[in-house]
């Protein structure tokens, strides 16, 4: 599989969002089934993105998912009944460290252009690309602090935004991930 | 050894014990068709593969072997998607193998290409594009693998004919490691400490009722079943996709459950306090209105895939593993509290000693039984009742006759009025409701079983979808037989659209003699048989039995206004199940 994500839709993280991370055989189509499950079932994906693992057998999905009618314990064992997937964890939001990149091209010309440098100072983004009448900023972190973000640089006139989706990891401190349902 | 990816995979079948292939060649898997002239596979060459893939269903369902079909790519792949669907839904181990365009041509919209695996993904247990040769012995062992363990399903492997035809080292896996199924890992065994609960639930219960299903006959769980109901004596139903798990003539048999089950197996099971299902997954046509099932019932939920557990209906034990494995701790587990083998007593003091009596609620059992037993009107003059034929038939064929149907009417009746006594003498489509899936599936049952009566009791709607197969049986002198019960009508339809639709019938006439059934069956090199009265009914089976060297079908001519009952109505309650106007105490 190759290195692809998408996010859906821009709500504020909701009680009913789960983060399962999915560790997956890294073959052709795997994206494509697991997508087609949700899909199939009626259950609903508010992000995921998708990546290699240093292990390069196995990608991890990570999916937010939008668990309004159906029980997550219902969404996670179906999901273990591919067979491309290896593991399923489910990260609490409480237990893992979140973060989710923020790239958008904003109207700013000279003028405006001190204020938004000055923004970007302050959340610890990057200018990544400059024009006479735009520029490109960029923002790696929480997804609360991102949509802050992108809430306060959209007076300034989005020109076109993209978001990556959350990705997560157990938080080390803790106890380590709760574990939905995990083949061995 | 050096050879093609077409030997390999026709080589692949060899060590996986296949002993018959149904299918149909074509432009990308005719590389694969040639070795098969060298092998001591037999291949049975359908008209359709729809045919080939009902026709391997009804292979598995009857020897619990895996059933293989091969097809081309693009038409003949499609062809087989009903098929898969269906295996699917009735957890029936499947295998089939399609050709590909080559790897090259993918993605071109090459002659007769067609994404095989993208359509069949939500459908198959799994599926696999095969992109090296080497990969073919590999793939292969790992797509019998998955069909057949766990819950068994159908799965696919597309071959690309590139694939096929270059060259490889012959190899075979040695080892399950070797398939590379990491994320693979059913489970078999069950929690011991619920097997504990549910040991303890069953000792609690005043009115249990063991509900089993299809899964039964897939664990080859039925002998441990009959144990643990006749040590406990908890009746037992038994699904659609269940009959024969447990036998009809035992005591402590209900029948069938759901829309058209009868009224003791319907009414036990809401009045019940203890529900053990085994291997069933509380399918709407059982269930009815699920907030009105079974109220008051405790659930006792075991299956080999987790995902059912609590899918529907909440479990209160719900144990993961294969129900022959677990109905054994089960039994083992009620052993050590005093529920020994029958005719042993429990000894005082231990905890079956306190087991409430199961008296009262057999009484209550047997008082549903006399007052509702399943009916239908016998002196009806004139028209031949299709129950009628049915009972007739059965009483007339050897007790472990195989029986397949198709879906609708006919189905029902054939289900309600056999008398199924032995697993695996039943085969039908459940899940997806199939029709025409009876005469495939009886030419498939018949290879497998030839020692054994095949009767398909089909529909004539039914028939008219897949009678073609009928030529393939001739050819391949596969002697089934087919009872048509031919109501003029695609009957179960009609049905609803009588009571429910106040009798606008709307697309659902067929005629009774267009076409003309007996002309057809002999075109296709079948006896064909016509049987209009009730006197008519015996000499045509008795002829029918006699004829061993080529198919029969019996035209049956029969009343068009029976309907199905009892009859529980799409999103009613079980309570309000209607017994029908010949029933007991005029017909609630
Ligand atoms: C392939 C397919 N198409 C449509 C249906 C819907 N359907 C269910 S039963 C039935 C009528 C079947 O007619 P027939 O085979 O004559 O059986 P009968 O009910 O008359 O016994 C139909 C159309 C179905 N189950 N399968
Ligand atoms: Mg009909």
């Amino acid at each position: 599989m190759t290195v692809a994500s998408v996010a859906v839709g821009t709500d504020r993280l909701a009680d009913r969002h789960h983060i399962l991370s999915v560790l997956v055989e890294n073959k052709a189509g795997v994206l494509a089934r697991v997508a087609s499950l949700f899909s199939q079932r009626g259950y609903n994906i508010f992000s995921l993105a998708v990546a290699p693992t240093d292990d390069e057998r196995f990608s991890r999905i990570t999916i937010v998912v939008d668990v309004e009618s159906v029980p997550l314990e219902q969404i996670t064992k179906q999901l273990d009944k591919l067979v491309n997937v290896v593991a399923i964890t489910e990260l609490a939001p409480e237990e893992s460290t979140e973060r989710e990149l923020l790239l958008a091209t904003l109207g700013v010309g000279a003028a405006e252009r001190g204020q938004v440098i000055q923004l970007v100072g302050i959340f610890g983004g990057q200018i990544v690309d400059v024009g006479a009448d735009h520029m490109t900023v960029m923002l790696a972190g929480a997804p609360g602090k991102v949509d802050d973000f992108e809430e306060l640089v959209r007076p300034y006139g989005i020109t076109e935004l993209q978001r990556t989706g959350r990705v997560a990891l157990p938080r080390i401190e803790r106890r380590g991930p709760r574990v939905g349902v995990s083949a061995r | 050894m050096k050879m093609t990816g077409a030997q390999a995979l026709i080589k692949s079948l060899e060590m996986q014990d296949v002993e018959v292939i149904f299918g149909l060649p074509g432009g990308a898997i005719l590389p694969a068709y040639d070795p098969i002239l060298d092998s001591p596979i037999r291949h049975i060459l359908v008209r359709h593969e729809q045919g080939a893939g009902h026709a391997a269903e009804g292979y598995a369902q009857v020897t619990g072997r895996p059933g293989v079909a091969m097809v081309t790519s693009g038409p003949g792949a499609t062809n087989i998607v009903t098929p898969l669907a269906n295996a699917a839904m009735d957890s029936v181990p499947l295998v089939v193998i399609s050709g590909q365009v080559a790897t090259t041509s993918i993605g071109t919209d090459a002659f007769q290409e067609c994404a095989i695996t993208g359509v069949t993904r939500g459908i198959t247990k799994h599926n696999w594009l095969v992109t090296d040769p080497a990969e073919l012995p590999r793939t292969i062992a790992a797509a019998f693998h998955v069909a057949t363990t766990g819950r068994p399903g159908p799965v696919l492997v597309d071959v690309p004919k590139d694939v096929s035809n270059a060259s490889m080292e012959w190899y075979w896996p040695s080892s399950l490691e070797e398939l590379d199924l990491p994320g693979y890992h059913p489970q078999t065994a069950g929690d011991p400490e619920l097997v504990g609960k549910a040991a303890q639930l069953i000792l609690e219960a005043e009115r249990p009722v063991i509900y089993a299903g299809g899964g039964i006959l897939k664990a080859h769980a039925s002998a441990a079943l009959r144990e643990l109901a006749e040590r406990t004596g908890i009746p037992v139903v038994t699904t659609l996709m269940a009959r024969g798990a447990f036998p009809d003539s035992h005591p402590l048999c209900l029948g069938m459950p759901g829309m058209h089950g009868n009224y003791t197996a319907v009414t036990a099971m809401q009045r019940s306090d203890l529900l053990i299902a085994l291997g069933s997954r509380f399918d709407d046509r059982v269930t009815g209105k699920l907030s009105a099932f079974a109220p008051g019932a405790r659930v006792i939920h075991v299956d080999i895939d987790p995902a059912e557990l609590g899918k529907v209906r909440h479990a209160d034990v719900a144990i993961a593993g294969d129900c022959r494995i677990v109905i054994e701790d089960l039994i083992s587990a009620l052993g050590r509290s005093g529920i020994g083998p029958v005719g042993s007593m429990a000894s005082p003091g231990s905890p079956a000693a306190s087991r409430p009596s199961q008296e009262p609620w057999m009484r209550q059992i047997r008082d549903f039984q006399e007052r509702f037993p399943l009916t239908y009107d016998r002196d009806a003059t004139g028209a031949l009742k299709p129950q009628y034929v049915v009972e007739t038939l059965r009483d007339m064929s050897p007790e472990d006759t195989i029986v397949v149907s198709g879906v609708g009417q006919h189905q029902m009746w054939a289900s309600q009025y056999w008398r199924f006594d032995h697993p695996y003498t039943w085969v039908n489509s459940g899940g997806l409701g199939t029709m025409g899936f009876a005469v495939p599936a009886a030419l498939g049952a018949k290879v497998g079983r030839p020692d054994k009566t095949v009767w398909a009791i089909d529909g004539d709607g039914c028939f008219q979808m897949t009678a073609q197969e009928l030529v393939t049986a001739s050819a391949e002198r596969i002697p089934v037989k087919v009872a048509i019960l031919n109501n003029a009508y695609l009957g179960m339809v009609r049905q609803w659209q009588e009571m429910f639709y106040e009798e606008r019938y709307s697309e659902v006439y067929l005629s009774p003699d267009l076409p003309d059934y007996v002309k057809w069956a002999e075109a296709m090199g079948c006896v064909g048989l016509r049987v209009e009265s009730p006197e008519e009914v015996a000499p045509a089976i008795d002829k029918a039995n006699s004829i061993d060297d080529r198919p029969v079908v019996i035209d049956f001519r029969t009343d068009a206004f029976e309907k199905v009952y009892p009859m529980v109505p799409a999103g009613a309650s079980n309570d309000d199940i209607v017994v029908g106007p010949s029933a007991g105490e005029g017909g609630r």
